[in-house]
């Protein structure tokens, strides 16, 4: 799959990834520090552990709730992060 | 009430995990004839350790189980699934992104691994901090890191993984902090001699940005991590940098053991893993354990685990036996690491009052410091109660204050409503 990409969007915006990318890389290629929600107290939270124990990246994945890093991105697929 | 809500499927053998130890598991239970089914929460088999994606190189190893699962017609692979309940003895009740079912099974595998224990410092919530083991993974698929400034702190040769594969991907790894002292790292290495493998790839790793006696005094920052400050010697350090990695070795994953109601085996220093007998038997009639949900010891233990549960699980007790010495190599490295890599007494030290211990319900240190226990931190200030359920500050609170967190209780994840409803239908059905 090397050389492919994918077109996905993220809080409305086109990101491009490289095919087999998770969500968690693409809201980092996204542009800023990768964040996927915002705190009980309001704090930006970024994807902490990266396999799924932590839930810090949980974001909403064409309508779901899904965990960022272990969701790979596909093509047309719309996040929305809890920013 | 039908059971029609919530389709069912059945197999000989379930294996929960499909890293080494699942993998292994798996053949060996297939060559012996056992209908299989894997069911694995990433989205690729190979387990955290052969983690696959844009930014990874699986290693010959990896790429050879993962034919051999494929070649085995017997074997049903099930990955982006989760286990979100046990409804009946011999049933586990699953959730993938499109549907939730019921899988019975006649013997189970738990290959459930582990997670890297994370320890609370101040400014460990700032996007830009991850996991050791998280970082990694979060590289191989597809975190561009290139250019960036990286300190990874903790203990283990997992950090050296790690940094390894941060400056692959093009980062600047400025510092490894080992919390171990030189001494004990030094006595680890000689000992590798035994394991020649592991001695090798130990020196492939070497580093000389890595310091022993080294721990993190706070990540800075307003929204994103600009600089680290480290403890040495009684001397602290400031490096500015981009990213922080940190991790403090594993947790035996015993989640879904313990909702099974598997014992633990003896507590040591550490948080205790799945016990199990000479077959890979649990407490429990019919369940299996392999791999580090059994104790952390790394990859070939776990495939030699999960080698013998898998043909133990089938009633082939002289291909088991194959794998024992093997098992009993690796169990002999697995407590040498465990010693070399011992957490010091300081770490605790590493929050402050105001250092959030849980992640999900921004519950600071000082508000549980004066609890009794899990329980009461839980009930009276919310310590656990998120989205997480404690993964993460459960470790963290058995390490900084001993601790042991109860039985998990179903969901053991957060799940769609849609399924719980599912689980709801089924328990009216079975009692009527």
């Amino acid at each position: 799959m090397s050389g492919a990409h994918v077109l996905l969007h993220i809080d409305g915006r086109p990101v491009q990834v490289k095919a087999g990318s998770s969500v968690a890389a693409a809201l980092r290629v996204a542009g800023g520090s990768g964040v996927a929600r915002t705190s009980v107290g309001g704090a930006p939270r970024a994807p902490f552990c990266g396999m799924g124990v932590c839930q810090e990246c949980r974001v909403q994945i064409d309508g779901q709730r899904r965990l960022a890093c272990q969701t790979v991105c596909a093509e047309g697929m719309r996040v929305e992060t809890g920013r | 009430m039908t059971n029609a809500a919530m389709a069912g499927e059945r197999c000989d053998v379930l294996i929960v995990g499909a890293g080494p130890a699942g993998m292994a598991a798996a053949v060996a239970a297939a060559q012996g004839g056992a209908s299989v089914a894997v069911i694995d929460d990433n989205p690729a088999p190979g387990g955290q350790i052969w983690r696959d994606g844009p930014g990874a190189s699986l290693p010959a190893a990896a790429r050879a189980w993962r034919d051999a699962l494929e070649r085995q017609p017997r074997i049903r692979l099930c990955s982006g699934t989760r286990v979100v309940a046990a409804p009946a003895p011999d049933v586990l009740l699953l959730e993938d992104a499109a549907r939730a079912w019921r899988m019975q099974w006649q013997r189970l595998i738990l290959c459930t691994g582990a997670r890297e224990l994370m320890l609370p410092f101040p400014g460990w919530t700032l996007p830009g901090v991850t996991g050791a083991g998280g970082l990694q993974a979060l590289v191989k698929a597809g975190l561009p890191v290139e250019g960036e400034r990286i300190v990874v702190a903790g203990s283990g040769p997992l950090l050296l993984a790690a940094a390894a594969t941060a400056r692959a991907a093009g980062a600047k790894v400025v510092r490894i902090a080992e919390q171990a002292s030189f001494a004990a790292v030094a006595g680890f290495a000689a000992g590798l001699l035994r394991w020649p493998g592991k001695a090798m790839q130990a020196l492939t790793l070497a580093d000389a940005r890595y310091r022993t006696a080294s721990r993190i005094v706070a990540v800075q920052g307003g929204t994103q991590v600009k600089a680290v400050r480290l403890l040495r010697a009684g001397r602290t350090e400031e490096i500015a940098c981009d990213r922080v990695a940190c991790g403090f070795g594993l947790v035996p994953n015993t989640q879904l053991g313990r909702l099974l109601g598997c014992a633990l085996a003896a507590p040591g220093d550490r948080a205790p893993g799945l016990a199990v007998d000479a077959q890979q038997a649990t407490s429990r009639p019919g369940i299996y354990a392999a791999g580090e949900c059994t104790g952390f010891g790394g990859s070939e233990r776990a495939l030699a685990q999960g080698a013998i549960a898998g043909h133990a699980a089938v009633g082939n007790m002289q291909a088991a036996q194959r794998h024992v010495a093997a098992r009993a190599r690796w169990d002999a490295f697995a407590d040498r690491l465990h010693r070399g890599f011992a957490l010091a007494d300081e770490l605790r030290r590493m929050p402050q009052a105001d250092t959030l211990l849980c992640r999900c319900e921004d519950v600071p240190l000082a508000a549980v410091a004066g609890c009794s226990g899990w329980a009461d931190a839980k009930l009276h200030h919310r310590c656990g109660m998120g989205a997480c359920q404690g993964r993460v500050c459960g470790d963290a609170a058995q390490f900084l204050f001993g601790w042991t967190p109860p039985p998990p209780r179903p969901p053991l994840s957060p799940v769609r409503i849609a399924t719980l409803a599912g689980l709801a239908d089924d328990a009216g059905g079975d009692r009527q």
